[in-house]
């Protein structure tokens, strides 16, 4: 009985077993998405997550232990969105083709994520501090947080709620497109990424890749504009 | 492969030098990619290469590789959920809410402004 829990205790602590952990539950997840023919509600993100997080509590790993195998995961989403570029360039005529419609749509699709989460959650009686902290939520998670500690709002709190939206947002974007009858690809891809920045990105890309593209270009104008919007309307309007 | 792996490092580096050096509100990231899609279409202009031919480079494979796992790459952000089912407290069902509507809202907003410019330009 000691043996196992001796190579538990060693292996738990080591950042190989959270980093195989995290790869074979993605590895599962997906195989599960492309099973059910990419359905919308199984999300392997959402799979993934709710899995590993169930395994964390159930043996009580602390997120530091875990995270310091899931990091060399982590660190790539940094080169992933500089690859973002590549797809840029291979659509550049289809990009330049959508200019105006992408600046009209980010300036009112920008406006409305920030404005509609502030205006369901103050009626819901939802404080001050925490209305600040969810002012981005449709941000990439690094600028989200910056935006929000600049603020006095909690970056955390400011992490969790970006990271629901971008599953929200992945889950739902296909089933509502597709009630909408919209087929254009790009205009679904550019609305999935200013919602739902990387995580609606991912979902994007896995649909189809100008999707991918838009989602992609709408991820980071919105990073853009929302570091200018939010803090005149948390300054302004609450 | 490795080499192609580089260039997305040099350029993430780069953004994040002249992010700071400029104090930009935006990720290092987010400008890399301006960087390496300005420097392709540099390229491009004095022929080296075509948008079309680019997903056959060891760039555009590695690029397609990377975007291919998007979706991993949140999970350990993602999973950092754990640590927070604290501060979500009493509000956590009037937040789920707003962020539910709100991306439903933004969602259709965005597809439709997108749509009614282009049809109103065409």
């Amino acid at each position: 009985m000691t043996a196992p829990f001796a190579l538990w205790t060693y292996l738990a602590a080591t950042p190989l077993l959270w980093l195989t952990v995290t790869v074979l539950a993605w590895i599962a997840a997906d195989a599960l998405a492309q099973a059910s023919g990419r359905h919308p509600l199984v999300n392997p993100l959402l799979l993934t997550v709710a899995g590993v997080a169930a395994l964390l509590l159930a043996t009580g790993t602390p997120y530091g232990t875990y995270f310091a195998g899931a990091q060399f995961v982590h660190f790539l989403l940094g080169p992933a969105t500089v690859a973002i570029a590549v797809p840029l360039f291979r659509n550049w005529p289809l990009v330049v083709r959508h200019a105006l419609p992408m600046l009209a749509a980010l300036l009112a699709g920008g406006l409305t994520a920030i404005a509609s989460a502030l205006a369901v959650a103050a009626s819901l009686g939802v404080p001050h501090d925490v209305l600040v902290a969810l002012a981005p939520k449709s941000v990439t998670a690094g600028i989200a947080m910056g935006i929000s500690e600049g603020l006095g709002g909690a970056p955390a709190l400011t992490a969790v709620l970006v990271i629901a939206t971008g599953l929200i947002g992945a889950v739902m974007v296909t089933p509502l497109m597709n009630a909408l009858g919209i087929r254009d690809y790009a205009a679904r891809g550019f609305a999935v990424g200013l919602a739902s920045h990387g995580i609606g990105t991912a979902r994007a890309f896995t649909v189809d890749p100008v999707a991918g593209t838009f989602a992609g270009i709408a991820m980071g104008l919105n990073a853009l504009l929302s570091a200018v919007l939010v803090p005149l309307i948390v300054r302004w309007v609450l | 492969m490795l080499r192609a792996f580089a260039v997305l490092l040099v350029c993430q580096l780069a953004g994040e030098v002249v992010g700071r050096a400029l104090a930009l509100p935006i990720p290092g990231p987010v400008l890399g990619l301006v960087l390496l899609a300005a420097g392709l279409g540099l390229a491009s202009r004095h022929g080296w290469v075509t948008p079309a031919e680019i997903e056959s480079t060891a760039l555009g494979r590695t690029a397609s590789g990377l975007l291919a796992v998007l979706g991993i790459l949140f999970v350990p952000a993602g999973v950092g959920i754990i640590q927070q089912f604290g501060l979500l407290g009493q509000y956590g069902l009037a937040l789920l809410l707003a962020l539910v509507i709100s991306t439903a809202v933004t969602l259709v907003v965005t597809v439709y402004v997108f749509l009614g410019v282009s049809r109103w330009l065409r």
